[in-house]
């Protein structure tokens, strides 16, 4: 790595960004380290784009400062250029062009000569799995395809720091695996990824911390872990049999859980957030104590499931707290 | 899609079910070689323009407005104005050739606006505002595509003309001229199109902008009548505007009387538009 030991692939302070009245990036703090996957997690219009925007120098941010490996993302631009890759949220590929000549333009474009461009472009749509369709146009792509492409186009002079601007957004289940294994490669060779993401999973697998943005700050930062124990040890989850009983196993839940529980929209369905680790007893003992005193009233359950407290659970405890209180800086 | 590319897509489409990343072939293209150094500028705007003439090669219908619609133009008034203008058509086309020339030509620089928008709300201009290069090179780029359009516009017009008639006095030196004047005029002029890509929100409004700015400039003109039968505030503006000029010098070098302070005027008039406007268009650039 060209990145000096230590100093961070970038630091924003108190960063800003406002769009006529509204403040979509309000004071934005981030320090993301050398070499790691940066998870970026918010809801739509939470400011994640227009973040990761600005630290790509297509965005001039209207205050703060965000240096990216210590450059100055306005002043030295270009320089920032030169380092880091772009992979936006909605395809940045040519839709008329083929994906080989996508890529070889953009290989011409970044200094590689006629012979090297369409070399480099083969073997990057051969490792992607693209060779078969390289020559079509990326209109005729799959959605899976597309971001394949679009992503072998960020990697082309392998970068220091690559924005991945929600890669796995509209992509089934099996596409998204795919960018994911190629995420962990693209970091294990050495790059910093910054990763925007809607889904909390996604940051869980991929990313080593997470910053939780909403309306423009941020809310939460720390390892998924530490994000995960900030809320509570895990729901519980219960489907009774008869629907009619719901109110008496919401009582004896909550006292043995000692937590409130929550009644789901669906008539038979019961869910208790556990409150953070209790000295007294682990949350499966406090569950199977839960489930003997619902089986002692007659109480049939259908499912029970014990779940580590999900980072959905994490968002939607964050973004209610922040109501309340102002601002919940975790770790 | 024909039916055979389509089989080519669901073929494709199985075998990209079965991609799997293997992590050893993606660590062989990620191992960091040494990066080349950056293009020259020229360098960059000829690939920037090598993509528009690849959008040309695949999408050739957008070679439509270069083509069909300038045979339109030259047809409809040609024999629409010429026995009422100049006594028969055959004289009219005389006059008239040069001046539509022009106005085709004109008329279709608002598609580097409408490109230009394009490739914004696509995304793809995101990657190319990310590329350590040359900054106005993505513009150039455009340009020089449309260049190419420029000139095939200008000379299907002039294979309809001299079918129909048309006899360049200036011989080819004479019309080969006009087209290259044309042609950097043009190219000077798009910048006001780049600029009206950048900043406004749609193809749409870049559409309606273009023709509220082109109809005046093009009709206003010396293009189908002289202007010496208008009343004196029209005349006034049909002075000033370059597109009068542009058709001025064009007409000379092609019937074979070169006015050289007319195509000095023209050459000013681009040199003044890419300053204006091409600074404009990069300061939008840079910031939007």
């Amino acid at each position: 790595m060209s990145a000096r030991s230590g100093e961070p692939a970038i630091e924003t302070v108190g960063l800003v960004k406002t769009f006529g009245e509204k403040r979509a990036v309000d004071g934005v703090d981030l320090t993301v380290p050398a070499g790691t996957v940066y998870g970026v997690l918010g809801p739509n219009g939470a400011g994640k784009t227009t973040t990761v925007k600005m630290l790509a120098t297509l965005l001039r941010p209207d205050g703060g400062q965000a240096r990216v490996f210590g450059l100055d993302v306005v002043r030295q631009a270009d320089a920032v250029r030169g380092r880091v890759s772009l992979t936006g949220q909605y395809a940045s590929v040519d839709e008329d062009l083929t994906g080989t000549e996508n890529l070889v333009l953009l290989a011409r474009l970044l200094g590689h000569r006629k012979a090297a461009a369409g070399e480099r472009a083969a073997r990057l749509l051969d490792a992607f799995g693209l060779t078969e369709a390289a020559g079509r146009q990326v209109k005729t792509y799959s959605g899976g395809m597309r971001r394949r492409l679009d992503i072998a186009a960020s990697i082309l002079n392998t970068p220091d720091l690559l924005f991945l601007d929600e890669p796995t957004t509209g992509l089934d289940p099996r596409s998204r695996n795919q960018v994911w294994e190629i995420v962990r490669a693209v970091v294990a060779q050495g790059t910093t990824v910054l990763l925007t993401t809607q889904y909390l999973e996604e940051a869980d697998q991929l990313a080593g911390r997470i910053a939780v943005i909403d309306n423009g700050r941020v809310i939460a930062e720390g390892t998924p872990g530490e994000l995960k124990s900030s809320v509570g040890s895990g729901a519980v989850h219960v489907r009774l049999r008869d629907g009619r009983q719901r109110p008496e196993a919401q009582r004896l839940l909550a006292g043995a859980l000692r937590t409130s529980v929550r009644i789901e929209a669906d008539p038979v369905a019961l869910t208790a957030r556990l409150l953070p680790q209790d000295s007294t007893a682990g949350p499966a003992e406090l569950a199977s104590r839960a489930l003997a005193e619902l089986a002692a009233a007659g109480i049939t359950v259908d499912d029970f499931s014990l779940g580590q407290p999900s980072l959905d659970e994490v968002f939607l405890t964050l973004t209610e707290k922040k109501t309340g209180k102002k601002q919940e800086a975790v770790a | 899609m024909t039916t055979a590319t389509k089989k080519k897509a669901e073929a494709d489409e199985a075998a990209d079910e079965h991609y799997i990343p293997a992590a050893d072939a993606l660590q062989a293209v990620l191992a960091k070689g040494q990066r080349p150094s950056r293009p020259s500028a020229l360098s960059a705007s000829i690939t920037f323009g090598w993509r528009a003439m690849l959008k040309i090669k695949h999408v050739p219908e957008q070679l439509f407005d270069v083509t069909i619609f300038p045979i339109m133009m030259t047809l409809m008034f040609t024999y629409l104005f010429g026995g009422a203008l100049a006594g028969s058509t055959g004289e009219y086309l005389q006059y008239l050739l040069p001046g539509i020339m022009v106005m085709s030509v004109v008329m279709t620089t608002m598609y580097t606006g409408v490109a230009v928008n394009n490739d914004i709300t696509k995304g793809v201009f995101d990657r190319f505002r990310t590329l350590p290069v040359w900054r106005p090179a993505a513009m150039v780029g455009y340009l020089l595509g449309d260049a190419f359009r420029y000139t095939t516009a200008s000379v299907v017009i002039l294979v309809v003309g001299l079918i129909m008639g048309y006899r360049p006095d200036g011989g080819v030196v004479g019309v080969v001229g006009a087209i290259a004047l044309l042609v950097v005029f043009s190219f000077a002029f798009s910048w006001i199109w780049t600029m009206f890509g950048l900043l406004l929100r749609s193809e749409k409004s870049v559409m309606g902008t273009s023709m509220m700015v082109l109809f005046p400039l093009t009709f206003l003109s010396n293009i189908l009548v002289e202007p010496a039968t208008m009343p004196g505030w029209l005349e006034a503006f049909v002075d000033v505007n370059p597109v009068t000029h542009l058709v001025a010098a064009a007409r000379g070098m092609m019937d074979g009387s070169t006015d050289v302070g007319e195509i000095g005027w023209v050459l000013v008039a681009s040199a003044v538009l890419v300053a204006v406007f091409g600074t404009l268009t990069m300061r939008l650039y840079n910031r939007k």
